[in-house]
């Protein structure tokens, strides 16, 4: 049997991430840790967007709340001397699905530019909740006292070991992902995406398929903010901000949509080119810009179908 | 004389100030092949989805099958045994002629909160959705998107899917529009193997496939059945004839 060039990008992929702590260690260079920690990071928040907005069509402009919902769990505990990780990472999922399931139950009855409206105005309103939050630092946020505690199994000020304890939940979530896609749940919504009323026709009731998987990847997203939180030591509204949605969606087409891998991939290159451009000129968002069109214009399937595509 | 299959009783549906049906009766015997025929315009294709349950009648009810399923949308009254195919082709186009066939397997075997195994590796939705594609003359196309099947091969396809629920009654908005002689043919002989195995009921401009099919036949006009019976009756109805038929001239 045939290997194919999907599962060899996608074994070399998962290889170079696992190497970077050695060779950044080697080079003396643990910046590059704490960049590729980040970038897997929105890693899971834009394939948990891949979900909902390639699987299954919802065009949700409102990613980043969970993001928010997430780091904000984290930050508050901790703000209250509760430090247990698996406390703070449990509620933060369960707030961030919680809250997808508000937003999914009023938005998924509509679709096009109302349901990007709606999921929009519900981040709106959060962020501004983030705002007006005095106490954790309002506006300017607040830094976070100390990272998430899992009595001594795992000790995250470690670089490395946080680094891994992120690359094993972005696995995680790529196979989870994969096996949820295929299934017979990842069918009814994708079969909604490509044809409601036909879904309907042959007895799919859509609905709460679409919204179990708005609010599976409401709680994924969570996650990645509690892991966000403890990255950045440090949570704010902005967290919550719209154009960071944006920039998770735009990972999600950037690497390819309905490929759960592109995102990831989307992530990798948006972080990493906006980490070496702003090095270069701090006006380096006219060049990510034409780069971003080009990729949009001539790779319908993003970068992971460029570089996967089956020959 | 035993219920009709599908009782519908002054059904109305209005859209702005166009009264798309008005008031509609009809009854659909077991077994039976049943046409609906009239001119664009006449209400047909709003009957259609009003049956299906896609439209939500203003007034009038709905029986099937022994039970008021007027409250009932699509998917419930598919699950009832109500299979429809659209008057422009719906299908999955970006899924395998089996993926299509087999999501409607899928639809009626139980809820679909499986999250783990892979549908496509399912013997129990393969099975039955490659015998009903292989019933309906596609089974050589399968693995072939659906994107990618000729016209008339998509509207078997959308056949296949509705057979694939297993349905009662199958409610075909005009089937054979579109094609050219050769499917037009392949179509009205695979309907007519249908007939009696299942209830049909069959919105079309074609008469020649009206006429070859239909047990049956009612007359629509301006959202309202001018007249119901068997196709000689029918053609010789001369209200029919003014209304629709258009007096000698061949349809």
């Amino acid at each position: 049997m045939a290997i194919s060039r999907r599962a060899i990008v996608l074994a070399a992929g998962a290889v170079l991430l696992a190497l970077v702590p050695p060779v950044a260690g080697l080079l003396n260079q643990p910046f590059y840790v704490d960049l590729f920690r980040r970038m897997m990071i929105f890693a899971i928040a834009a394939l948990s967007l891949d979900l909902i907005l390639g699987y299954g069509g919802m065009v949700s402009f409102g990613h980043a709340a969970y993001l928010g919902i997430g780091a904000y769990a984290v930050g508050i505990f901790a703000f209250y001397g509760v430090d247990n990780g698996f406390l703070q990472w449990s509620v933060a999922i369960a707030a961030s699905a919680a809250a997808a399931l508000v937003i999914g139950v009023i938005s998924i009855r509509t679709s096009g530019v109302y349901f990007i409206m709606i999921t929009l105005a519900f981040t709106q309103m959060l962020y501004y909740l983030g705002i007006s939050l005095e106490t954790y630092g309002g506006d300017n946020g607040m830094p976070l006292k100390t990272r998430s505690q899992f009595a001594g199994l795992v000790d995250l000020r470690n670089p490395s070991a946080f680094y891994y304890v992120v690359l094993a939940l972005l696995l995680l979530f790529l196979l989870l992902g994969r096996r949820l896609v295929d299934a017979r749940f990842g069918m009814v919504i994708r079969s909604a995406r490509s044809n409601e009323p036909r879904a309907r026709a042959i007895g799919f009731a859509p609905f709460r398929y679409k919204l179990a998987a708005f609010v599976l990847a409401g709680g994924a997203c969570g996650l990645a903010g509690a892991l966000l939180a403890n990255q950045t030591e440090y949570l704010t509204p902005d967290f919550m901000h719209w154009t960071r949605s944006g920039e998770i969606m735009f990972m999600v087409i950037l690497g390819g949509m309905r490929t759960l891998f592109g995102p990831v991939l989307g992530a990798v290159v948006l972080l990493g080119l906006e980490d070496v451009l702003s090095a270069l000129t701090e006006h380096w968002q006219i060049i990510l810009g034409p780069f971003l069109v080009v990729v949009v214009l001539f790779a319908k399937r993003g970068l992971f179908g460029l570089v996967s595509r089956d020959g | 004389m035993a219920e009709p299959l599908i009782a519908v009783r002054g059904l109305s549906k209005s859209f702005g100030g166009l009264r798309a049906t008005d008031r509609v009766d009809l009854d659909v015997e077991d077994g039976e092949t049943h046409a609906i025929i009239g001119p664009n315009g006449a209400g047909k294709t709003t009957l259609i989805g009003q049956l299906a349950g896609d439209l939500r009648p203003d007034a009038g009810t709905t029986r099937f099958a022994g039970r008021d399923v007027t409250s009932l949308d699509a998917p419930a009254r598919s699950r009832l045994g109500l299979a429809r195919s659209f008057q422009i082709t719906s299908i999955f186009p970006d899924f395998s002629a089996l993926d299509n066939v087999a999501l409607a397997v899928q639809a009626h075997s139980g809820h679909s909160f499986h999250f783990w195994r892979p549908a496509r590796a399912e013997r129990e939705l393969r099975e039955p959705a490659l015998a009903v594609l292989g019933g309906v003359g596609l089974g050589a196309r399968a693995d072939v998107l659906a994107a990618n099947l000729a016209h008339g091969e998509q509207r078997q396809l959308e056949i296949a899917m509705a057979l694939a629920t297993r349905p009662r009654l199958l409610l075909l908005d005009e089937p054979v529009a579109g094609m050219g002689l050769e499917e037009t043919q392949r179509m009205v002989r695979l309907l007519s193997t249908l007939k009696r195995r299942v209830t049909i009921v069959l919105v079309e401009h074609d008469m020649d496939a009206v006429f070859t099919l239909a047990d049956r036949i009612s007359v629509m006009v301006y959202g309202r059945i001018i007249a119901t019976g068997s196709p000689e009756e029918v053609r010789g109805n001369a209200e029919v004839r003014r209304a629709y038929l258009g007096e000698g001239t061949e349809s």
